[in-house]
């Protein structure tokens, strides 16, 4: 039996292969060497890094609001790990992560968080869309994209990365019927980090798992740990395989937490209490990996102190350029608006300019 | 009396009038347990319960498309849309059923609700977190739509609103959340929509704005005192309906306007209250009518937000080249 099957979210059963204490589920091996686990766990890190600098920026006033990914590390590199080059991602806000791994520059995340429209600019050559802040919106477009390179003949697959509050939009179950109608090569992965701002899981809706919903469009969902990069690995793999091949789309929940405020505006102490939290901290998916590679004798207090150091220079470097960058001219607010920029806009910038 | 900025008023008026209605509920994202992401509802579910004060699905439209049910089953519903830029997918609800209910069904039902959205730029939000659709939802049959500029102004008209027997959109100008304190009374006093407020008097320009403007056009008349140039200023309190023989009343006397809103220039309001000046005030004008406003682009972000807002300074030119024409 596959693993859709094995995993039916109808069995109420979730997907984990590394356990939280750096064992390895029985019958089960990790997919990639051990060197690839030390790779894909270093980017961990550095994500993590930039993720608690953005933080750090947003409070000493250098940066806007940010939705940091804390906690959600191994959902988002386990999953872009698998793609090709000429596979794209449908991000929501909370994506450091996954852009970053599919080669958004850390310097071009950091000015459109502090408001820079040079932020807003989409690297060439990375099939990456911009941020999309309107919740659940966007897997309509992983579909139509799919759906557009399934028409065409490209062997390309697509991938939305959305929230479990995500789930309750009436555009998400359209573009779940759609994908399934059409048979688009669209995976759909839900990263369930228990809240939707203040509102839990329980009231985003009544299924038992996120998963399950897959079952109604007729395809495949399963429901996976996480913070198990190897789960997300494995998962991700088989369902970006089968879409390529024509098999269509796959719901992912990959169960998680959100260890931080839900943006930089928020206070999650008003609605979440310490108890709750505690039992996901040693869930944590970087613990069960440095445990997993120390046994390899991949990792030690010092390799991570070293790697710590390095990145921490690296991402001094980028915090320094992004702020280097001037705040736009008044053109660049007007100038991608249209193809060309009509004759209204023309007079409107030139008013604006006698303004100033 | 107490001072309350219009967070604290909006909440107070929310407050009273659920003890005072027990028809009224509020439902949202974040409304209960977080009490609003502005802390708008504050308090309220704690007070009570989560049956009168509930946390929703993320769904803007099945906010507004359920609380039209609840409406026509006899409760009074405050929706909230979290932001501006979320209300777009109710837009569907609102105007094809929300505003029609009335008229489809020959009175027999009907669907009096509030719905309350943080809207407008000057905060330095994400995208889609400072959009001022206001011209939108005027340009819909069947509803009104309410901004007010100050927290005793936002207490009388949402109660207004909450018992009028129309749909209400209630546009918060969220960058004077908490700029401005003033005296806000405890206990019932309303605010009749669709009746403007003459915010100040004067002879040589009319000035009219609405929602966090209102206190732009103030700052910018306060400047032009020293030209001896004396601004009388409208505040329209209700969008729609307009109250428009406040407006024609000012110009009569003025002969010279100056139109203040932040949403984009075409199509936007100004482009309406002018139309209304030339059909009923065309021969008091000694001037072209001016228009200061957002420009016809997506809310630039936040370093670049300042050049899309209207500030005093426009507002200074827009008035000494009417008053100069
Ligand atoms: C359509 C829409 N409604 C409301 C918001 C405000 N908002 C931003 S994020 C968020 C919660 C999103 O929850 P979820 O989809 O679970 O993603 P998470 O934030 O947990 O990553 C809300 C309500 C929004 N951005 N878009």
């Amino acid at each position: 039996m596959g693993l859709f099957e094995d995993y039916h979210p109808l069995k109420g059963k979730t997907f984990q292969i590394l356990k939280p204490d750096g064992t390895l589920q029985p019958d089960s091996k990790p997919p990639i060497s051990d060197q690839e686990i030390f790779h894909l766990y270093q980017k961990m890190l550095f994500i993590r890094l930039a993720d608690q600098r953005a933080l750090i920026l947003q409070r000493q006033g250098r940066m806007g609001t940010y939705a940091p990914i804390w906690g959600q590390e191994a959902c988002q590199v386990g999953s872009a790990a698998v793609l090709q080059k000429g596979d794209w991602v449908f991000p929501a806000f909370r994506e450091l992560g996954a852009t970053l791994m599919m080669g958004i520059p850390l310097k071009t995340i950091f000015l459109y968080w502090m408001g820079n429209e040079e932020g807003s600019r989409a690297s060439e050559d990375v099939n990456v869309l911009p941020v999309s802040i309107p919740v659940g919106t966007h897997p309509l477009h992983a579909v139509g994209l799919g759906w557009a390179a399934r028409l065409k003949g490209d062997a390309i697959v697509t991938i939305a990365y959305f929230g479990d509050g995500a789930t309750s939009k009436g555009d998400f179950h359209e573009a779940m019927n759609f994908a399934g109608v059409f048979k688009t090569p669209t995976i759909f992965f839900c990263q369930n980090n228990q809240y939707a701002i203040s509102v839990p899981r329980s009231i985003q809706t009544a299924s038992k798992t996120i998963a399950q919903k897959a079952m109604a469009y007729g395809f495949d969902g399963i429901q996976i740990d996480g913070n198990d990069l190897f789960a997300v690995l494995v998962a991700t793999k088989e369902a970006v395989e089968k879409a390529r091949s024509g098999g269509g789309p796959t719901l992912i929940e990959g169960v998680t937490f959100r260890f931080g405020p839900h943006t930089t505006a928020d206070d999650p102490t008003k609605y979440r209490k310490d108890e709750e939290i505690e039992p996901w901290k040693p869930l944590d998916p970087m613990i069960r990996l440095r445990l997993y590679l120390k046994e390899k004798d991949l990792w030690s207090e010092e390799v991570e102190q070293r790697f710590t150091e390095e990145a921490q220079k690296d991402i001094d470097q980028v915090v320094k350029d992004a702020e280097a960058v001037p705040a736009p001219g008044v053109e660049e607010i007007f100038k991608y608006v249209y193809a060309e920029m009509t004759s209204s806009l023309k007079e409107q910038l030139a008013y604006l300019k006698t303004t100033l | 009396m107490a001072k309350l900025n219009m967070v604290e008023a909006i909440n107070l008026a929310l407050r009273e009038e659920m003890e005072r209605d027990n028809r009224v509920v509020v439902l949202g994202e974040d409304v209960g347990r977080e009490g609003g992401v502005f802390r708008v509802t504050d308090g309220l579910q704690e007070k009570f319960g989560a049956d009168r004060v509930i946390d929703t699905p993320l769904a803007e439209s099945g906010i507004v498309g359920t609380a039209l049910g609840m409406a026509l089953y006899g409760l009074l519903p405050v929706a909230e849309i979290q932001f501006d830029g979320f209300l777009y997918p109710c837009l569907d609800q609102i105007t094809n059923h929300i505003g029609r209910m009335r008229n489809r069904s020959r009175g027999r039902f009907i669907c009096p609700l509030v719905i309350r959205v943080p809207y407008g730029g000057g905060i330095h939000a994400p995208e889609h977190h400072s959009e001022s659709p206001e011209a939108i939802l005027a340009h819909t049959p069947g509803i009104k739509v309410v901004t007010p500029s100050t927290p005793y102004e936002a207490k009388g008209l949402l109660l207004s609103s909450i018992r009028g027997h129309d749909p209400v959109l209630f546009l918060e100008p969220k960058r004077i959340y908490r700029a401005i304190r003033e005296e806000v009374p405890e206990g019932d006093y309303t605010i009749p929509l669709g009746k403007a407020r003459l915010v100040q008097e004067g002879k040589d320009v009319t000035i009219i704005a609405w929602g966090a403007m209102v206190r732009e056009v103030l700052n910018a008349a306060e400047q032009l005192r020293g030209d001896k140039i004396e601004a009388e200023v409208i505040d329209l309190r209700t969008i729609s309906p307009m109250d428009v023989e406040a407006i024609v009343t000012s110009i009569r006397k003025t002969g010279r306007g100056v139109i203040v809103h932040e949403a984009p220039k075409t199509c936007g309001l100004g482009a309406e209250i002018i139309a209304l000046i030339n059909e009923k005030a065309l021969l008091s004008l000694q001037a072209p009518i001016e228009r200061v406003t957002g420009f016809d682009i997506p809310v630039p972000l936040a370093k670049s937000e300042h050049y899309y807002l209207p500030n005093s300074k426009r507002i200074i030119m827009a008035i000494k080249k009417v008053i100069s024409f």
